[in-house]
């Protein structure tokens, strides 16, 4: 018998690879910072990533089906021009506007998961349309940038706990834990992976196919929609244009996260450390006075070489598929 | 009603596929506590039988009865709610799952709140496992797709078996299974059958069916032909219930001898692992051989490893003047070996189906029609001009989309595309399936013809009978291996179906079947 941790680690190897290489980073990034390791340097490099380790949450379920979501970018500046508007006043009404901004994220993703399985539309142009309805709803919700956000809450939610955690993880390790875990412990999470690893097994064995697309889809807006709130709270106003980068950054998250594009395994952990991992990069570029233009360039350079040392094992899945042809 | 005989019952039921009849009008019974035996050549309608019990495909009239209440199968979540579980032969499980996760699949044990309780979706699955008796040394926390095939059927029907079924249908389910897991497998279902479970049981092996069926159902040509106690009746019997199609097609005539010249594809000991087990064959220029045998005895296989599409196969192998399998299509249709391989599936993997008529006739010639790589237009245009008139390809014209021809047209292109590089060596994959009896003749006359200009075919067909109208000889697989050769008169209905269920033949051709290994010395 294989003890427990090593099947774990097995199992979790490219995730757990993404997140020592975040690792890494991250102590490189704190021992260039003019300023040094504290809890404020910790507090804002986490909000520089949150927002995208949101999206990349949500793109991770939607990949595990097999699917992928082009209007995660949309979906999180349509909630973040929401918030702009909806967040704010008293503590009743900002509650209210929170709620009001999840729904909106949820009723969209849901939306995009009812075209994918009721229109049998392929998710890629489903979603890249939503995504151009959607970045025009925002654009007539906030023509510019603007509005503002309850800035009390922001500030708590931007600080620290204690001057050491930065509160913004913890609110991204709890609302992932909060909605997805429970998901992903379900017969619901079950069928996401089981859709994406095999849609006709999945669908002769009588597992919910059309329920679990719907449902990765919805989760999906939900979690940009959280990317959308926390940016709001970063910047205390809306910005219909902030969307476009977000989606194929979450994208590229996931890969370098670990998940397959051709969808059954991954893991939502590995995502958070690709986001993670992506804005480390940019600001790494940012404090050792390297041209901020070049910035793109080192992403992709990032991702294209994590990549490349994950395809070693694709040659190999490739060849059993021979076998069993 | 302990013994119920008409548990499952139906009455009536059809199916069709476009202009081809699957299943006829077939009424049929199995009773609670019995192990059914299904038995039928290939395109018996066997399958198709049992994709509806299972709510993969609908019937197109007729009604499903269990226990006296009429079913509506209108998916495989319907068929499984009524406790009817189907054991494919292409295994539904999903690779990236655990054993544990596979096997509790769609109904695994839950916490109150909803959530899979992995702990007891452990225990489960061992119990499942331990009960089948086939679990010792499978780790219930792995990956499926890390395990081999014989495993991963273990797991398939454990998957089967946690759903505590009412009706338990098995496609060659024990198809990959050691002798020993094979043998559990039947006892438990033995056990089930104590117990009251209806099963029906597909198997190509007789042997199993010896052992196991207490009654047997033959089905032919998508109809219910008979229904006996399992012993009732003698293999030969089985076998002539099984036969009798009508011949209902044309062949060209076979030449008197095929001519005495050195073999063009020479194969010793073809091997690849688990499914092909050594095979010897040699085809000459002029000669057509047939491959026959039920589906996935290896056919498939050795036609795509005679392309070089599969790796890791070992042999000696000589084509023409080379040694050794090629590396790859392209090399396999290169000057050396010319070989042409029409594929089994016309529309993925023969066809471009979006392109014209005339770019999928000249795809695989482009090499020859290139100077300094620039496609020569005009000699490109003569040769689809060629091709379409020789292959008679009833088009609305030749810059149309392929797509938009019939079945037999469209097979007809996939045949031109690889005459245009006049090969030497012509591999084919049934590849009359699906297409009218009109164009049928066409190509067997096509095939004699080429055959007549000096090239040396290697056809498989899964219709026997053109195994026997069209081909010089006919090997049949079993199992991996040439089980018979059989050449001139020795071509029989009777002796192909017994070969190809690896059963000794009946009287008239008993002389025929040599065994396997020494036929060549």
């Amino acid at each position: 018998m294989i003890p427990a941790l090593r099947l774990l680690v097995r199992h979790n190897d490219r995730a757990l690879a993404a997140w020592a290489l975040l690792l890494a980073l991250l102590l490189l990034f704190l021992s260039i910072h003019p300023r040094g390791a504290s809890g404020g340097v910790l507090a804002a490099w986490a909000n520089q990533g949150v927002a995208l380790a949101f999206v990349a949450v949500g793109q991770t379920i939607v990949v595990l089906t097999r699917g992928i979501d082009l209007s995660a970018g949309a979906i999180l500046a349509l909630c973040n021009c929401a918030a702009s508007a909806l967040v704010r006043g008293d503590p009743a009404e900002v509650a209210l506007g929170i709620a009001a901004v999840c729904l909106i994220g949820a009723a969209c993703g849901a939306l995009n998961g009812l075209i994918v399985v009721r229109g049998r539309i392929q998710p890629i142009v489903a979603t890249l349309a939503t995504g151009a309805i959607l970045s025009g709803v925002a654009l007539l919700v906030r023509p510019t940038p603007g509005g503002s956000v309850d800035d009390r809450l922001a500030d708590a939610l931007t600080g620290t706990v204690g001057g050491v955690v930065p509160v913004s993880l913890l609110l991204l390790a709890v609302l992932v834990a909060a909605i997805w875990g429970p998901v992903r412990a379900s017969l619901t999470g079950r069928t996401i992976l089981a859709v994406g690893s095999a849609e006709p097994a999945a669908y002769m064995s009588g597992l919910p196919v059309d329920r679990a697309k719907v449902a990765a889809y919805a989760l999906a807006g939900l979690f940009a929609a959280f990317g959308g709130l926390f940016l709001g709270f970063q910047t205390l106003s809306g910005d219909p244009s902030v969307g476009a980068s977000y989606t194929l950054n979450s994208v590229a998250a996931v890969v370098l996260g670990g998940t397959a594009l051709a969808g059954g395994a991954g893991s939502v952990a590995g995502s958070i450390a690709g986001a993670l991992v992506l804005r480390t990069v940019g600001s790494l570029i940012f404090f050792t006075g390297l041209d901020p233009m070049a910035q793109p360039l080192f992403e992709g350079a990032v991702l294209l070489v994590a990549v490349a040392l994950g395809a070693g094992r694709l040659l190999r899945i490739r060849n059993r598929l021979e076998v069993f042809r | 009603m302990p013994n119920d005989p008409a548990f499952l019952a139906l009455a009536g039921v059809a199916k069709r596929y476009g202009g081809a009849v699957a299943l006829r009008d077939v009424s049929f019974s199995a009773g609670r506590g019995s192990i059914h035996a299904i038995l039928g050549e290939n395109g018996a309608g066997k399958s198709t039988l049992m994709k509806i019990l299972a709510g993969a495909v609908a019937a197109d009239c007729g009604s499903v009865t269990l226990d006296g209440r009429p079913l509506r199968l209108d998916g495989p979540a319907a068929a499984l709610r009524e406790g009817i579980v189907c054991i494919f032969q292409e295994l539904s499980i999903i690779p990236d799952l655990t054993v544990a996760e596979n096997i509790c699949l769609a109904d695994p044990p839950r916490r109150r709140i909803g959530t899979i309780d992995r702990g007891a979706q452990r225990r489960r699955a061992r119990a499942v496992l331990d009960a089948l008796g086939c679990g010792s040394g499978l780790d219930v926390r792995a990956r499926c797709a890390d395990l081999p095939l014989a495993k991963r059927q273990i797991v398939e029907i454990a998957k089967a078996l946690a759903r505590r079924p009412r009706v338990l249908i098995l496609d060659e389910a024990t198809s990959a299974l050691s002798a020993e897991d094979a043998e559990r497998v039947m006892r438990h279902l033995r056990r089930l059958r104590e117990e009251g479970v209806c099963v029906l049981f597909i198997s190509h092996r007789m042997h199993e069916v010896d052992a196991l069926a207490d009654t047997c159902s033959v089905f032919r040509n998508g109809e219910h032909v008979a229904t006996f106690p399992a012993g009732s009746r003698t293999h030969d019997e089985i076998v002539r219930l099984m036969i009798g199609r009508s011949i209902a097609h044309v062949y060209p005539p076979k030449p008197e001898r095929p001519p005495p010249a050195e073999p063009y594809l020479r194969v010793r000991g073809l091997a690849r692992d688990g499914v092909l087990k050594g095979i010897d064959l040699d085809v000459r220029p002029g000669e057509i051989v047939g491959l026959g045998g039920l589906d996935g005895q290896g056919q498939r296989e050795l036609l795509l490893a005679l392309a070089g599409v599969l790796r890791g196969t070992t042999g000696d192998v000589r084509i023409g003047t080379a040694a050794g399998l090629p590396s790859g299509p392209r090399a396999a249709g290169g000057p050396g070996r010319r070989i042409a391989l029409i594929p089994e599936d016309r529309k993925t993997e023969g066809l471009f189906l979006g392109l014209s008529v005339a770019a999928n006739l000249s795809f695989a010639a482009l090499d020859r029609l290139s100077r300094c790589g620039i496609v020569d237009t005009d000699a490109e245009r003569a040769l689809v001009a060629g091709l379409a008139g020789r292959l008679a390809v009833k088009a609305p014209d030749r810059d149309a989309p392929v797509a938009t021809l019939s079945g037999g047209n469209q097979q007809k292109v996939v045949l031109g595309k690889w005459l245009a590089t006049e090969p030497k060596l012509l591999l084919l994959m049934d590849p009359t399936r699906g297409i009218d009896v009109g164009t049928k003749q066409e190509i067997y006359r096509l095939m004699r013809d080429l055959a007549a200009a000096g090239v040396a075919i290697l056809f498989h067909s899964t219709d026997y009978d053109e195994l026997i109208g069209l081909c010089d000889r006919v090997l049949v697989l079993y199992d991996g291996r040439v089980a018979a050769r059989l050449s001139g008169a020795e071509i029989t209905e009777e002796a192909i179906v017994a070969s190809a269920l690896n059963l000794r033949p009946a009287a008239s051709a008993a002389g025929s079947r040599r065994p396997h290994r020494e036929a060549l010395a």
